[in-house]
């Protein structure tokens, strides 16, 4: 027997929270995949917010270029020059920020939306949901890289207008799986207790149907940073990237503008790509197997 | 409905209620097909204000400055319905569409449809071809995957499957071009860096479809093995979700061999979600085809879009939208006909 004072149901509560976390947290570590995710994810992030303590910020200029045009890997440039003379290495640890960035900002307003939808429709009977569920099921079939591409082009290149359209195409999916969870917490048998107790539709969504879609929203955000790194890679080779800011996709587009595929200048295009394999699979990585820690039915088929 | 359901002969293998399941068939074909009408509105809506929302003048933006006179410009809007009320906008716009009028492209002063015509048909070879390959390969994958669970052939092909997933296939197609065709450092040139085909080879001889074959070679190779990833990875998890089922107990204990267990009964089950992801995925035939074709230079749909999008040429853009669009609501259509036929629990 302990002598402690009871817990108030709110420290109750968190305490309990913790002990999940601390679980979630053991069962992650099992997954190698998972770890190895984790790990290079790190390394880019370190290398995404390190880029102006390493780097010399004339690496960036067109004009205060260091090095010459296209110069093959030395000494003084890791992976060479690009066809201004900017060392690629410099290119690369910039472009670690948007690409970041650029997927984070993406999956923020992708997952916003989707939760949203996915909610309501799964929540509310009659016209509400019926309606909001087509609404969804449209927007999946409309193809996502034409779409991007007219909405890239009619509200204009920059950042937070391709982060903007890549949210508002990639949002269908959550919104698909978030309601089919929603669906089936709705039948349980405490949620039948809070409706007999006459709470409010808002706290029944909040209090009780939110808290256990959650662990799925976080897994399938880090699903989605990857579909947002890739789409703005793809936007920016496309040319519908923001100008002024290296992506590794703009990086790409370059290489591909000068050609340095048929010339030999493999430094100038393999290491961007090689970065944004790496990053994407890293984000894949880390959601499989938070999608296994947090979905039990996957548990048992490892 | 019996039109619909007198060509579905397998249907009446399926024993329980046969006649109850035919009407049933029918009826999900009707509910389908007003849902993929319904999809096809909303993508004409979507088209028509997607277009509309443009900064500044219709007559300029998309005329970009071919109109030189007023006659031309008053001309144009009159064809084209801009300056009338919005309704009477919809109407033309709607009017036109189902006539075959797109508009005209701005870069090349040809019809869209036309364009669009001309076009389509190297994208489906392209598209076509590797989504056969790849649905081919990647079930086999995914099934070995699935069936020798963590051993190191299905641990290595995974990790490789995922990477493959994780790649942007149009860079994969750049590495390609860099080592198979343009020679890296001391490779030879075995493959055409871009094109469709060499100049001055007839198109219609046995030569010439080799040329095309050998011009392809690269384009389907990359696509077969992006579409790839999808296909083994989603086989490889549904054949995971059966495996360890009661019936394939059952199967075994009646003394089948593993092989037939697998075949017969496993793999029947899980090939459902494949089936459906292949025949949707035909639909982003013009998705698909876009960067692959950019890279390798091919005068399909995807290039035309991209062209579309130089300019900015919007009835280009405009055109091609719709007809991706509409190819994916069509895929959609037969993908759930198929499902509905394979199995008969989502009829509802």
């Amino acid at each position: 027997m302990s002598n402690q004072a009871p817990l108030s149901p709110g420290q109750l509560a968190r305490a309990r929270r913790q002990a999940a976390w601390q679980r979630g947290w053991k069962s992650f570590r099992s997954h190698r995949s998972g770890i190895v995710g984790l790990s290079i994810l790190g390394f880019f992030v370190a290398m995404a917010l390190l880029a102006p303590v390493l780097t010399d910020p004339d690496g960036l200029s067109l004009t205060r270029a260091p090095g010459g045009v296209l110069e093959p890997p030395s000494s003084t440039y890791w992976l060479g020059t690009d066809d201004s003379g900017r060392p690629i290495v410099t290119l690369l640890m910039y472009g670690a920020r948007v690409s970041l960035l650029v997927g984070l900002l993406a999956t923020a307003i992708s997952m916003i939306i989707g939760t949203l939808v996915g909610l309501v429709s799964g929540y509310s009977e009659g016209w509400t949901g019926r309606i909001l569920m087509r609404f969804t099921e449209w927007f999946l079939v409309i193809p996502f890289l034409p779409l991007a591409i007219v909405l890239a082009s009619v509200l204009g290149a920059s950042l937070v207008n391709i982060a903007l359209v890549i949210g508002i195409t990639s949002w269908p999916a959550t919104a698909l799986l978030i309601r089919s969870q929603t669906l089936s917490i709705k039948e349980r048998p405490y949620l039948e207790r809070a409706r007999v107790l006459g709470t409010s539709r808002w706290h029944q969504i909040s209090k009780h149907i939110l808290p256990n879609v959650m662990p799925m929203v976080f897994a399938n955000t880090t699903l989605t940073v990857a579909i947002a790194i890739l789409a703005e890679t793809t936007l920016s080779f496309l040319g519908l990237g923001d100008p002024t800011s290296v992506s590794w996709g703009t990086m790409l587009e370059g290489a591909y503008g000068v050609g340095a595929i048929t010339t030999g200048s493999w430094w100038y295009f393999i290491p961007p790509g090689v970065c944004v394999v790496l990053v994407v699979l890293s984000f894949t990585l880390i959601g499989q197997a938070l999608e296994e820690v947090l979905n039990p039915r996957l548990k048992s088929r490892r | 409905m019996s039109v619909a359901t007198a060509s579905e002969p397998s249907l009446a293998a399926s024993p329980p209620g046969a006649t109850g399941s035919r009407r049933g068939y029918g009826r999900y074909v009707l509910n389908r097909v007003a849902a993929a009408f319904g999809m096809l509105v909303f993508v004409l809506i979507t088209n028509f204000f997607l277009f509309r929302i443009l900064p500044g003048d219709p007559a300029r933006s998309f005329g970009r400055g071919r109109f030189t006179t007023q006659e031309q410009i008053d001309e144009f809007n009159e064809t084209y319905g801009f300056g009338q009320p919005i309704g009477e906008q919809f109407v033309t716009y709607i009017k036109n569409i189902l006539t075959g009028d797109l508009g005209l492209s701005v870069s090349t002063r040809a019809p869209v449809a036309e364009l669009i015509a001309d076009r389509i048909w190297p994208t489906l070879l392209l598209v076509g071809t590797s989504t056969v390959l790849a649905a081919l390969i990647g079930v086999w994958l995914g099934v070995n995957q699935a069936w020798r669970r963590g051993s190191r052939f299905d641990k290595s092909t995974t990790m490789g499957t995922l990477t493959l997933y994780s790649m942007p296939e149009w860079w994969l197609g750049m590495v390609f071009i860099a080592t198979l065709a343009s020679g890296l450092g001391p490779l030879p040139r075995l493959f055409p860096t871009g094109g469709l085909r060499s100049p001055g080879v007839d198109p219609t001889s046995i030569a010439g479809a080799f040329d095309v074959a050998w011009h392809l070679a690269l384009p389907i190779l990359t696509l077969t093995l992006a579409y790839l990833a999808d296909y083994s990875l989603i086989m490889r998890s549904s054949l995971l979700d059966e495996v360890g089922e009661d019936y394939l107990t059952t199967a075994r204990a009646k003394g089948l061999r593993d092989v037939e267990v697998r075949n017969r009964h496993a793999v029947r089950n899980a090939m459902l979600p494949t089936t459906t992801l292949v025949a949707l995925n035909l639909g982003f035939v013009v998705t698909g085809a876009i960067t692959i074709e950019t890279v390798f230079s091919i005068e399909g749909l995807g290039l035309l879009a991209v062209e579309g999008l130089r300019g900015p040429d919007f009835w280009l853009l405009q055109g091609t939208f719709l007809v991706a669009s509409a190819g994916v609501i069509l895929a959609n259509l037969i993908a759930n006909l198929l499902y509905g036929l394979l199995d008969p629990r989502v009829r509802t």
